[in-house]
């Protein structure tokens, strides 16, 4: 099938459609967005979004994981230091990089052409296999802990680079910058 | 798909039935929506200079490269990609702990983070 024609209507197409044009929307509204806690709270509604794209993909753990780490942990440590720096209300200081501005939406046009370019050209292997229940908490438990997949040293190593993530940023927050 | 009897899924251990069909949503839809994003998180970065704001940009790339990875995990069958997302989260988790510690230090000694103003690694 080429990449552009419409496929039959469905309704997981109908689903991907809606929170597709929901996450670009919240993703241009955070972007274009002067308050920072109106753009983390667009950035919530985006991964939302995103994380019902991620239920049509049959991915629930991620879904699941999506919500509670991104929506809840992450964004709630975002909204805590908007409001600890007291960042809420919008910047009235003399914007410096003005000028900077258009150009870096033309670099963002020229790098969408370039990824659409990539995206559009053939894909070399066949995208019809389907693979039930590969996102069950079960699958994803199993194969990430399973010794003969390459996916347990990773996992290990993740542990010790969220180790010093904590150490370090303790450290960060403890001491004065001179 | 025919839903698979309780003796075949204990006997498959995961259940893995592999069909040929047309999938409802073209894969290369979800490459696009995830460029999109990606994109408006690469213009996020450039154009703002409040460093969170810069920092949210940077989650929404992550999350886009997320999208890409899930959408081939579902259409190529492999349990790679959601591994591999996984690995993505976390590692993001981490990068926002580190990233708004350094803030809060900055702004401890400076009062103003805007990514302009700032030249501490000037000398």
């Amino acid at each position: 099938m080429s990449p552009l024609s419409f496929p039959a209507v469905s309704f997981e197409l109908v689903f991907f459609l809606i929170f597709a044009a929901g996450a670009v929307a919240t993703g241009v509204a955070m972007v274009l967005q002067s308050n920072p806690v109106r753009s983390a709270l667009f950035l919530v509604l985006n991964l939302f979004c995103v994380a019902v794209l991620y239920l049509l993909l049959n991915a629930w753990f991620l879904a699941t994981v999506q919500v509670l780490v991104y929506a809840g942990a992450i964004m709630v440590l975002f909204l805590f230091v908007i409001m600890l720096l007291n960042l809420g209300a919008p910047d009235r200081t003399v914007d410096r990089l003005k000028p900077q501005q258009p150009i870096a939406v033309l670099a963002g046009l020229v790098l969408a052409l370039i990824i659409g370019g990539i995206v559009l050209s053939p894909l070399r292997t066949p995208v019809v296999t389907e693979n039930e229940g590969i996102g069950t908490v079960e699958s994803v438990g199993k194969n990430l802990y399973d010794p003969a997949q390459p996916w347990l040293f990773p996992f290990e190593a993740t542990s010790i680079l969220l180790l010093i993530a904590v150490i370090g940023s303790v450290v960060l927050a403890k001491r004065r910058l001179d | 798909m025919e839903p698979m009897q309780p003796v075949q899924q204990a006997a498959a251990g995961v259940a893995r039935t592999a069909v040929i069909a047309v999938p409802a949503v073209p894969l290369s839809w979800y490459l696009i929506l995830s460029a999109v994003l990606f994109v408006i998180g690469v213009t996020g970065v450039l154009i703002k200079r409040n460093p969170i704001i810069i920092f949210m940009s940077i989650e929404l790339m992550l999350n886009a490269v997320n999208v890409s990875f899930i959408a081939f995990a579902r259409y190529l069958g492999d349990v790679g990609g959601q591994m591999f997302a996984i690995f993505v989260m976390a590692v993001a988790a981490a990068e926002v702990a580190v990233g708004l510690g350094i803030l809060i230090s900055i702004f401890r000694s400076r009062e103003n983070i805007n990514v302009d103003e700032i030249n501490l690694m000037q000398g």
